[in-house]
């Protein structure tokens, strides 16, 4: 548990920064939420029985998390890792780079988590949830914020220099946040495509909680989290892989 | 006591071997030195010692714990002052301290309760609070070498603590790290400022090109390697004159512009300068850096 010093120390500086933090990480989904979800919807039909909005909640909540969880593990900590040299300073001390690893990881969820959980409190107060049951997307959030931190920190431990980031975020995150039943249901998409959605994380995360808005348990619901699961797990050995050899030079 | 020993420790990145059989063994309680010109592979070893990359070949002990199997338990009890200063821009001076603490387990109380003696050795009471940003570059470094200290060390790693600052912030570094060894703890250094090796270290290490290619007191080093008087003369017609003076000493170089005669009894040498008004000349007793120049050659180094 080590890295518990490691979270500590990056929550004690968003503490520190938290107005702007706050700002730039829920300001942006929720203009998105009610501009496209009222905007939009007023020109649409229900989809899959819900209100446009409520729809798209569910994509935006996910989608918002995926991007907290990847800005924060990407920039921010290459930012400590590279720039600030913060993790050379922490390796110095009694702990060793899977350590630091564990520990940003964790943050990034937990940061991630935040604004998940935050756009479900929206979701709350303007009744865009049909039952209690949504209270079950608090912890698939956390999934969603683990499985893209760990993804994001194998792109940092590999990073040389920022442009690297643009590739991953433009090549993978974009399509993939276009693919993966944000903003219309995927089952609308060509098979094959709805089979690349199907590969990557986002997709199981909208699987999992748009249902629970629309007051339902989802279907195949253990698939979606394993995924989840899967890809933080994956992500975590991967990371920790590059890391030590970044390190080790 | 030993605290630290290495022994044939090798380290290549790709072709080239930066560390090439390094043996060292410190003493508890002493300031020990690693003397080289850059590149020589000072800092590789620092980091082998600390367990932070691993080696190609040897055996090192630190503080009875092997490294690196189990340089995360020893370096407990180890402090770490790097060249380039890393403390946390997004903290003030005494979060950077509590912060810190904790990475080595302490809780903020702990460290907390440290943080008035840290500050008052690092010359920075009454800053605490202050940003990062702020500090010059020699408050920086004492702020990271009270960092180093916050977990109580015995040994302490410095890596070119002084490099980058002025005169003054220099001294103060110096008098603060033989308070320290005065204290009983054990300090390894690198440098490249052989003032900085003659007034701190007991016993010094000259390493080059991978290798150490000397060892022993700063005084002995001196008395094994060099003639004791040294005379320095430079000055229009100096060419003329240093073939005169190849007769009258064992050993005469030229680096640029100036002639550096190495002897026993330089009197004779100092007799054919008094008829020289052109030339001028200056007579000192041989220092750390005739005996670095000689080992190391005085060829550039980047």
């Amino acid at each position: 548990m080590r890295w518990i010093a490691v979270w500590r120390r990056n929550m004690l500086v968003w503490r520190k920064l938290l107005a702007a933090s706050v700002l730039t990480n829920l300001a942006d989904p929720l203009i998105m939420l009610f501009g496209l979800g009222y905007g939009l919807g007023a020109l649409m039909p229900a989809v899959e029985g819900m209100s446009y909005i409520s729809f798209f909640a569910a994509g935006q909540l996910c989608t918002a998390t995926m991007y907290t969880a990847s800005f924060e593990s990407m920039f921010s900590g290459f930012s400590r890792m590279h720039g600030q040299k913060t993790w050379d300073a922490i390796l110095y001390a009694p702990l060793v780079i899977d350590d630091v690893v564990a520990g940003e990881i964790m943050w990034a969820a937990s940061k991630a988590w935040l604004t998940g959980s935050t756009i479900l409190g929206v979701v709350l107060v303007f009744g865009l949830a049909a039952s209690p049951l949504v209270l079950l997307a608090l912890p698939a959030a956390f999934l969603v914020g683990l499985a893209f931190s760990s993804v994001g920190l194998i792109m940092t431990v590999l990073a040389r220099g920022w442009d690297f980031f643009s590739f991953y975020m433009t090549l993978i995150m974009t399509p993939m946040m276009m693919i993966s039943g944000v903003f219309f249901p995927a089952e609308r998409l060509p098979a094959a495509l709805l089979a690349v959605a199907q590969a990557l994380p986002l997709y199981h995360g909208v699987e999992l909680v748009r249902p629970l808005i629309a007051g339902r348990f989802p279907d195949g619901a253990l698939v979606h989290v394993l995924v989840l699961l899967g890809y933080a797990a994956a992500g975590y050995f991967l990371a920790i892989r590059f890391a030590r050899k970044r390190f080790s030079e | 006591m030993t605290v630290l020993s290495a022994r044939g420790l090798r380290k290549s990145y790709g072709a080239s071997e930066v560390v090439c059989g390094v043996d060292l063994a410190v003493a508890a309680g002493e300031c020990f030195g690693l003397l080289g010109p850059n590149g020589a592979g000072k800092t590789t070893t620092l980091k082998l010692c600390l367990g932070l990359i691993q080696p190609d070949a040897g055996e090192i002990e630190l503080l009875g714990e092997p490294v690196p199997r189990r340089a995360r338990e020893a370096r407990v009890r180890v402090g770490v002052v790097p060249q380039f200063d890393n403390l946390d821009p997004d903290f003030t001076v005494a979060e950077n301290l509590v912060v810190y603490g904790r990475y080595f387990g302490m809780a903020a109380h702990e460290a907390g309760a440290r943080i008035p003696a840290l500050l008052e050795f690092a010359g920075l009471s009454g800053r605490g609070d202050a940003k990062i940003n702020t500090l010059s570059g020699g408050m920086k470094r004492r702020l990271t070498l009270a960092r180093a200290l916050v977990n109580d060390p015995q040994i302490l790693f410095l890596d070119e603590p002084t490099t980058g600052l002025d005169p003054q912030a220099r001294h103060l570094i110096w008098e603060r790290l033989r308070r320290l060894t005065q204290e009983g703890k054990t300090l390894v250094l690198t440098t490249h400022f052989m003032q900085e090796a003659e007034r701190l270290c007991q016993r010094l290490a000259i390493m080059d090109h991978g290798r150490i290619i000397s060892q022993g007191s700063p005084r002995s080093l001196i008395a094994e390697h060099i003639e004791p008087q040294v005379v320095e003369v430079h000055g229009p017609g100096y060419e003329a004159w240093m073939e005169r003076a190849r007769s009258l000493a064992p050993r005469v170089e030229r680096a640029g512009d100036t002639v550096f005669v190495y002897a026993d009894d330089v009197g004779p040498v100092l007799k054919t300068l008094s008829d020289e008004k052109e030339l001028a000349y200056l007579h000192r007793q041989a220092s750390l850096e005739d005996v670095f120049l000689k080992l190391t050659g005085r060829d550039l180094r980047d």
